[in-house]
């Protein structure tokens, strides 16, 4: 019966329920996009693990290391494989048409990031060919590459048109998995400074170090920083993760704000849901009385408008969260270049959830106050 | 009885325990409610008072059976049992075949009669009745008033009932008059004057 009533009264002014609850939609939905976006962002973080650590320039990420450092690396006790990489940032045909590539040593890379699925044959293809490259399967749907195409990219830190034969193309082992990057041999990058531009030669940009055990990550970045001081190219040694958050650390302030802004759209929708809630309990104080004259408690009468409180804000959260994935998708196909993992993630929707309840139980504080503390005479709203 | 703002209404409330005192005490059946907690005093509300407004104070959005069963959800009668005691205090009233109607869809006598079955249907001991046909046409208030005095003959249940209507006080067994919130045996002169 309590239910029935429950219902019947949050139903009661339909348009007003209506809108309240398009009005809560609204705001899930802006509160899951954004919270998407901040995911985003943390998507390479997430997805990073915990046994590779990142060895870098200690003056900056621009500044190289030599290759010899990495058989120093690899007779590190605790280290099992060391893979080098350096961030090549060409684009192709046009300035707009921007990627994430990077030349890599591509067996000892492929080893350490076993999350990017490349069948045998395509890998055994790549290794061979001295052009070769891998893409990933988003970043060669954008394009429309397929298996033996030749594809240009134009350099900007190594300048010059740069010729490639897609070997490989890559599929991520889970959702957070880049599928839009685009790697190539190391050597071949290698090979032709040798050639143009030989102070540039034998020189990568990072090393990328798989360990046996995350418990020895601290100890083993320490011993690889030690063994470069002083040297010419000091060096820097941080888990993957760290090495992730450092790059998020530059557009903190961004994020700040988005986080800022989910807060106020559910700070607005909370005042909304007040306010409804308010006018309805206003609107029926006199039944609330008819109630207490019955002999219900002020319990009965928090559950009543509680429950109602509750009812509009989960049927608004429920319709937000549904549209929030085919919003995200539409997010993504205005955006994706920008955001190359843009997944709906539980946490998300477990956030919706209980911004939701917040948001129900929050406004239903002050009409339950209103509510219960009125003298049943006065909410009979007459004494003769 | 008594003139508009004698204090009627709040002298009914008093002894329905919807008010509190200022000072003194309020004795019912050897209780003195006015040292009642507030859930004690609904508690006792609930197996004690039956209060019929003048304006019916039905939930529109049940229905005359919902309405009907709203004090029963308090007990612990299951679900059957309540349907048993609505159905009896609907038929007492003549309402049984508009159980499924909403207040909306009553006349105001039938919705006084759905307030009388809500009043009855807990077995109260006293039925505390605030102007009862101050808002009905007089054969709707005739109807409203025999029903009740059968309450009171039939079943034995007290009833104690402010109105302006003289047809309702020659209904009842004994009058008392209030004016300037002083209660007395006789109308007042300023009472006598305003009837």
């Amino acid at each position: 019966m309590f239910l029935k009533l429950l219902f019947r009264n949050a139903f009661r002014h339909k348009l007003r329920t209506f809108l309240t609850i398009c009005g809560i939609c609204v705001a899930i939905l802006a509160f899951g996009l954004l919270r998407t976006v901040i995911s985003a962002w943390y998507a390479g973080v997430d997805s990073a693990s915990a046994t590779r650590l990142i060895t870098r320039n200690s003056i900056s990420l621009v500044f190289p290391l030599p290759i010899s450092y990495k058989e120093k690396i690899r007779n590190i006790d605790g280290v099992k494989t060391v893979s080098a990489a350096s961030w090549f940032g060409a684009y192709y045909i046009d300035e707009k048409n921007f990627f994430a590539n990077f030349a890599v040593e591509s067996k000892s890379y492929l080893d350490l990031y076993p999350e990017f699925m490349i069948p045998p044959d395509q890998k055994s293809s790549l290794l061979k060919e001295r052009k070769g490259c891998a893409v990933g399967e988003k970043l060669a749907k954008r394009f429309g590459w397929k298996l033996g195409d030749a594809v240009i990219l134009k350099g900007t830190i190594f300048p010059g048109n740069w010729e490639f034969i897609i070997k490989a193309i890559y599929k991520g082992s889970n959702k957070n998995i880049d599928e839009s990057q685009f790697f190539f041999h190391w050597e071949y990058l290698n090979e032709t400074m040798k050639k143009h531009v030989p102070r540039r030669a034998d020189q990568v940009g990072f090393y990328m170090i798989g360990i046996r055990s995350p418990d020895i990550a601290a100890t083993t970045a320490q011993e690889i920083d030690k063994m470069f001081k002083n040297s010419y190219a000091e060096t820097m040694t941080e888990t993957e993760k760290a090495f992730q958050m450092s790059f998020i650390s530059l557009s903190q302030t961004i994020l700040n704000v988005i986080e800022l802004v989910t807060i106020i759209v559910i700070v607005i929708i909370m005042a909304v849901v007040a306010n409804t809630m308010a006018m309805s309990v206003r609107e029926r104080m006199s039944e609330y009385a008819v109630f207490k004259t019955l002999g219900f408690g002020g319990l009965h009468l928090a559950v009543l408008i509680l429950g109602e409180s509750l009812l509009i804000t989960s049927l608004g959260c429920i319709m937000g969260i549904i549209l929030t994935f085919p919003a995200a998708d539409a997010f993504l196909g205005a955006v994706g270049d920008y955001f190359p993992i843009f997944n709906v993630s539980g946490d998300t929707i477990y956030l919706d959830i209980i911004a939701s309840i917040i948001v129900g139980i929050v406004a239903a504080v002050f009409p339950i106050r209103q509510a219960v503390s009125v003298p049943i005479a006065s909410g009979l709203g007459r004494i003769g | 009885m008594g003139p508009s703002g004698s204090g009627k209404s709040t002298l009914l409330n008093l002894i329905a325990g919807l008010d509190k005192p200022d000072s003194g005490s309020i004795i019912v059946q050897g209780i003195d409610i006015s040292l009642l907690l507030e859930t004690e005093l609904a508690k006792w509300r609930a197996d004690n008072i039956g209060f019929i407004f003048q304006f019916y104070n039905l939930i529109p959005v049940l229905t005359a059976f919902e309405n009907v069963e709203l004090p029963l959800i308090l007990t612990r009668l299951s679900k059957n049992e309540r349907k048993k005691h609505v159905l009896t205090a609907l038929s007492l009233v003549g309402l049984d075949d508009r159980m499924d109607h909403y207040p909306g869809q009553l006349s105001g006598g039938q919705q006084q009669r759905v307030a009388i079955a809500r009043a009855v249907v807990t077995d109260p001991v006293i039925l505390v009745a605030d102007e009862p046909t101050g808002d009905l046409d007089r054969l709707s208030a005739r109807d409203v008033l025999n029903l009740m005095e059968n309450l009171s003959k039939s079943i034995g249940k007290t009833i104690v009932m402010v109105t302006h209507d003289p047809r309702a006080a020659k209904k009842a067994g004994s009058i008392m008059y209030l004016d300037k919130g002083v209660l007395a045996d006789v109308p007042q002169t300023s009472f006598q004057e305003c009837v």
